[in-house]
């Protein structure tokens, strides 16, 4: 039952996702509205993306000194420590993990509401493509975005560590800016901001197939909007694990 | 000319429709009546294709729209209106930008063309100064009013309202009705009204469809509802206080005949 169900779903949302990358119907209409929505989903999300990567990235710092206790580890390595964990996890999953709440509940709740109330069948009768219109921008947009709010992660994660650093005496700052150096792979990043792309893909496909297929009323849109971000939690966690096997082995 | 043959729709199990077939004339305003879940909407949402119903045929002058392409229902569609019964008004955008949506997506216009045309519209339905307001901020029969501006932007042919009314007071609905009436006349539309309220019956039925459990009951215009042997029908025109103490007082003072 359970398997059925979630094959049907699952072919649902490859149709769904056609209908999405459907030819628009306007170019230019389409065009002003991923920059609306590069505007709302990403740049608005970045106030968000920079309080809790300092807050992360203080707390790793702490957390690897009160870890790296022996007297054979050298200091630097609580900097490279923060350092990886903040390239490999911190700024892609865990990350993406908060924007499908943020993200993620907007999306379901601003699709679903436009469900409910006909607006959808109301682009449906004017002859516009609903899914195209409303969910590609949102894709794109999103999607294009994400590296930088990766970006932006990873520097203020750094900024944070560091200002442990320099408010208590945990370890000296210059040995903490050597280990940011120290062994530095570059394909990490490059790994995490590949992450973060298909991640930003899973959070927005997801929860704008959940708001999309919304019936009944506003009860019926706020539990979407739970499920729709319970679900591409999920499946960040899954592609997380697969992408780390091919990409890191 | 809307033709309807024979439309059968049902939901899982339960038939909703049951071989209904109507004509809708072109230039008249047609009424779908019945009552609160008779299957006005989904008979409505058949028409315009929201909804494929189960067999049937639907003819848009002539053409069955169920034997139509994507493409060929993407050019029927430009032609089509649609008022839905809770307005439907995209909330993200102002008054305006609704009215100029259809302008926007489907017109090759200057940015100045179309402004011209909404404001055309948006005056049509009695609605200049309203333009920079968002939806939430107008009343229900304003919103309505922009949902017909919207509606008739660009030109259409055909004009679904499912009830145009519900939610209004009589006077504001008695507005909406001649002004759905008005535009009917005025530029030869074809018209379907679903209705459950007995003013627009009498105030704009020209060719009226009574539907009853997802039957077709029966077919006249305003003049001969009175009259009707139809029991069902009976009931519904008579559901109102107001008419069945006319009809009471009628009874009892002897003057049977209507005038
Ligand atoms: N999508 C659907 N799935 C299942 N049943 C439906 C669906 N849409 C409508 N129905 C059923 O069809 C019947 C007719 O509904 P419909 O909405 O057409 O009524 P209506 O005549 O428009 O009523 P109202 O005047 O209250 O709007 C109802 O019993 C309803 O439960
Ligand atoms: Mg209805």
């Amino acid at each position: 039952m359970l398997l059925t169900d979630s094959i049907a779903n699952f072919g649902r949302f490859c149709s769904f996702l056609g209908r999405v990358f459907a030819w628009p119907d306007k170019f230019s209409i389409s065009f002003k509205r991923v920059i609306n929505e590069i505007s709302k989903l990403g740049v608005d999300s970045i106030p968000l993306v920079i309080i809790i990567s300092v807050f992360m990235g203080a707390v790793c710092t702490i957390q690897m000194q009160l870890n790296v206790t022996s007297p054979l580890m050298p200091a630097y390595s609580v900097g490279l420590a923060t350092r990886d964990i903040v390239l490999l996890e911190f700024s892609n999953s865990i990350l993406c993990l908060i924007l499908a709440g943020k993200v993620g509940s907007s999306i379901v709740s601003e699709i679903g509401t436009m469900r409910v109330t006909e607006q959808i069948d109301a682009l449906e009768i004017m002859g516009v493509n609903s899914a195209n219109y409303l969910v590609m921008p949102k894709i794109v947009g999103f999607v294009m975005f994400m590296p930088v709010l990766d970006i932006i992660c990873m520097g203020t994660s750094f900024v944070g560590g560091y200002l442990v650093t320099v408010f208590t005496d945990l370890i000296p700052s210059s040995r903490y800016i050597y280990g940011l150096q120290a062994m530095f792979q570059e394909w990490y990043v490059w790994y995490g901001l590949i992450k973060s792309v298909v991640f930003a893909f899973i959070i927005v496909s997801v929860s704008s197939f959940y708001g999309y297929f919304v019936k009944g009323g506003a009860l019926q849109v706020g539990k979407a909007s739970t499920n729709g971000v319970v679900v591409s939690s999920i499946f960040i966690l899954l592609f997380d694990v697969i992408l780390t096997k091919l990409l890191l082995q | 000319m809307i033709e309807v043959k024979n439309l059968v729709k049902s939901f899982d199990d339960k038939t909703v429709l049951h071989d209904v077939s109507a004509k809708f004339e072109t230039g008249k305003t047609n009424l779908i009546i019945g009552q609160s879940g008779s299957g006005k909407t989904v008979m409505l949402k058949c028409l315009v294709g929201l909804l494929r119903p189960d067999s049937g045929e639907i003819l848009f002058d002539g053409r069955n729209t169920l034997d139509f392409s994507h493409e060929q229902m993407k050019e029927l569609r430009k032609e089509i209106g649609m008022l839905f019964q809770g307005s439907a008004l995209f909330d993200s955008e102002t008054v305006l930008d609704n009215v100029m949506f259809p302008l926007v997506m489907f017109t090759d216009m200057s940015r100045s063309e179309m402004l011209d045309r909404a404001m055309f519209c948006l005056e049509r339905v009695n609605l200049r100064g309203a333009e920079k307001k968002y939806p939430s901020e107008i009343s229900g029969g304003m919103q309505k009013r922009v949902a017909i501006a919207r509606a008739i932007a660009l030109n259409p042919k055909y004009l679904f309202c499912d009830e145009p009314n519900s939610g209004l007071d009589p006077k504001t609905s008695i507005l909406i009705d001649e002004l759905l009436s008005d535009i009917t006349h005025e530029y030869n539309i074809t018209t379907v009204i679903n209705t459950h309220d007995m003013n627009s019956v009498l105030g704009i039925g020209e060719n009226i469809i009574f539907i009853n459990k997802g039957y077709r009951e029966w077919v006249g215009d305003m003049s001969q509802i009175y009259t009707t042997g139809n029991e069902a029908l009976n009931d519904f025109v008579f559901a109102t206080r107001l008419f069945s103490e006319l009809r009471e007082y009628v009874a009892s003072h002897g003057h049977i005949d209507k005038k």
